[in-house]
């Protein structure tokens, strides 16, 4: 096949046409999200049409990206090994969005197959709302299908995606715990150049079952990251979430959980470190459908040079779901007064027995902090250095599993040094 | 050692210290005694270089040099040490960490050899355990999750290590039982001795049953009104800042 050259909905488009009858899967579907990526086009890329969902986020550089798909793969598999952490954690590996045995490690506790092999799409995720999900809808080619049996505890997994040639992937992935069943999904997003990352997650969590999702978003610099996750969480059920924004020139990650059952707990945390003209959009909403559900959220940013940092938090209480329990912080330190956080909470709540707060804070650093380390010798610079040290310290201790919390500590490290450099 | 001459100082124009003259000689513990809104934290504050505090007049000497004119890190290389009335929290800083950061800052500007972290440690839990604060306090985040009470003594541990010439307590008894009372006097007292002094603000005369001054000075509308010996802290108590104004009026 040629390389085709995509920039713009059209060219997403022309892609889909010239691939479509070889795509795994139901055509209708995709069809029917094609036509959904035509009306709503990219957001922010035409003048006009910017959503209220999509307020301070301009997706316009996307559109003018020309994102080639190589004909022949223009880079090998042999570096991987060296940027995935955790040698002895079982592992599932995608390179440019395909799954690629050679360099995973499938772990016998879980059930995995590939999407390419069924390409079956969940109800949970909306084409007709959200135009990523369209994109991701009529694009897909693979994914992990991820399934743990009931009352298994299928331990700690690497889901990794590498970009490696100059391309757009639009992975589909769907994870099923069974009722009691648990899981640590450590996320790994990373590449080289330019190129966009747009994967969907379908999430089912089952009664009593907890899935701990952690994901860390390490793009190269010049990448475009753009992923939306949809969880279901049963009766008294978890879903434990860290996400960890560091590359890309522009991140939105967008989660859409739902509490189905009584008693489901979600914590949708998280942390941005942005530098230079990074932009980082962390979107999350989390919709009550039961009672005595628990939902809990702060999200921390560090924002250097000219980055912008948003954060979007909503939270739905629908009427049956009294006693709910919903909290929500965002907290900036801007390092820089060219840097810039937007936060918008939001909270729509039609039970009258709730507990619902949400706050945010920016600043600068604590001068009474400050102070208190400079009156014990310890020079200015050298105390600044400290206490953001610390806020970031601070942001993963959301993450309780040790193993996975270490991987994030030397990335906030290596970004640390960059910005210290 | 500590030489202040009518030293004035203002809080966004409200002028608080208002010609200020005592002198700390080395080796001697003085108490500075006063009501509240008298200025005596102002005085902790101005003396340890706190920014957000004006000076509008006289000067401090400190072993010869102007003080005034150092940042709060030089101040506190120079051998000044403030206990706060409020310590701070630093959450994510881990207490020893923070601790050997600032001798170690201490001492590189100090052009002495810096501690590792094995002879650090050797050190603190050995001031810990003299302090009888458990050594599970050097793993905690600096003050983080600490009560009224270990928060000073915390303080105390911090004086301990970083071996101050001038230690000045912010009513470090403030809030503090009887037992807690002892073992922050009991840390000051063991550092007394001909290299060490101490400015001493506490509202109360019961702290100094146990860390006996040298001199009391009383505090009272920005100005040192009087001074004496250790007796004055019992008359204070028995007449009350109040009649003392009275007969100083």
């Amino acid at each position: 096949m040629t390389a085709i050259a995509q920039s713009g909905v059209a060219g997403f488009l022309a892609r889909y046409a010239a691939m479509r009858d070889r795509l795994p899967g139901d055509l209708h579907q995709r069809d029917a999200a094609a036509d959904a990526f035509r009306r709503a086009g990219l957001p922010g890329a035409a003048a006009g049409r910017r959503s209220e969902a999509w307020k301070y986020t301009s997706l316009r550089p996307v559109a003018d990206a020309t994102l080639l798909r190589p004909a022949t793969p223009v880079a090998g598999t042999g570096t991987l090994q060296d940027r995935i952490p955790l040698a002895d954690v079982p592992r599932i590996v995608f390179v440019d969005g395909e799954f690629h045995p050679e360099v995973s490690v499938v772990p016998t506790a879980l059930s995995f197959t590939r999407f390419a092999d069924r390409a079956e799409f969940d109800a949970l995720a909306q084409p007709d709302s959200e135009p990523l999900v369209a994109l991701n809808t009529m694009l897909a080619e693979d994914g992990a299908v991820l399934s743990v049996a009931a009352g298994v505890d299928a331990g700690l997994l690497l889901l990794v995606n590498t970009a490696i040639n100059h391309s757009s992937v639009h992975p589909r992935h769907a994870i099923q715990l069974g009722q009691g069943a648990r899981l640590t999904l450590l996320e790994l997003s990373v590449g080289d150049d330019s190129y966009l990352h747009n994967p969907v997650f379908e999430i089912r969590v089952g009664p009593g079952a907890v899935l701990t999702h952690v994901r860390l978003q390490d793009e190269s610099p010049e990448a475009f990251h753009l992923s939306t996750v949809y969880v279901d969480v049963a009766e008294n059920a978890t879903y434990d979430s860290f996400g960890l924004n560091i590359g890309a020139r522009i991140a939105r990650t967008e989660a859409h959980v739902r509490l189905g059952g009584p008693k489901a707990i979600a914590h949708l945390n998280g942390a941005q470190l942005l530098a230079d003209t990074q932009h980082a959009d962390f979107t999350t909403v989390v919709r009550h459908d039961a009672p005595s559900c628990v939902s809990r959220q702060t999200v921390k940013n560090v924002l250097a040079g000219r980055s912008q940092g948003v954060f979007q938090g909503r939270i739905e209480v629908a009427r049956a779901a009294q006693k709910t329990d919903g909290y929500q912080m965002n907290q900036a330190l801007l390092l820089s007064p060219d840097a810039e956080i937007d936060t918008k909470p939001e909270l729509e709540i039609f039970a009258d027995d709730v507990k619902c707060s949400h706050g945010a804070t920016v600043g600068e650093l604590d001068a009474d902090q400050l102070f208190y380390l400079r009156s014990r010798g310890i020079p200015d610079s050298e105390a600044r250095a400290i206490l953001v040290r610390a806020f970031l310290t601070e942001a993963l201790e959301a993450v309780s599993d040790e193993t996975v919390r270490g991987v994030l500590e030397a990335a906030v490290a290596r970004w640390w040094e960059r910005q210290a450099a | 050692m500590l030489e202040i001459r009518g030293l004035s100082a203002a809080i966004e124009d409200k002028p608080i210290l208002q010609g200020i003259d005592l002198t700390v000689p080395q080796g001697e513990v003085h108490a500075i005694m006063g009501p509240n809104g008298s200025g005596k934290s102002t005085l902790a504050y101005v003396l340890s270089g706190r920014e957000d505090y004006a000076v509008t007049g006289g000067s401090v000497t400190f072993e010869g040099s102007d003080l005034l004119a150092m940042s709060p890190e030089e101040r506190a290389v120079a051998g000044i040490f403030l206990a706060f009335q409020a310590p701070i929290e630093l959450p994510g800083v881990g207490n020893a960490n923070f601790l050997r950061t600032a001798l170690n800052a201490q001492r590189r500007a100090r052009g002495e050899s810096e501690l590792d972290a094995v002879q650090f440690l050797r050190m603190a839990r050995a001031e810990t355990k003299r302090l009888a604060m458990p050594e599970e306090m050097l793993r905690r985040n600096v003050n983080v999750g600490f009560s009224g009470g270990e928060k000073k003594r915390n303080e105390v541990l911090q004086m301990a290590i970083l071996r101050p010439r001038l230690a000045i307590l912010d009513e470090t008894d403030s809030g503090l039982d009887i037992d807690a009372l002892k073992v922050v006097a009991e840390g000051v007292n063991a550092l007394r001795g001909p290299e060490f002094s101490a400015l001493v603000i506490t509202h109360h005369q019961r702290l100094l049953d146990h860390l006996v001054p040298t001199r009391v000075h009383v505090l009272a509308g920005g100005r040192i009104v009087r001074s004496g010996g250790p007796e004055l802290a019992h008359e204070l108590e028995a007449k009350g800042y109040a009649g003392m104004a009275a007969e100083v009026a």
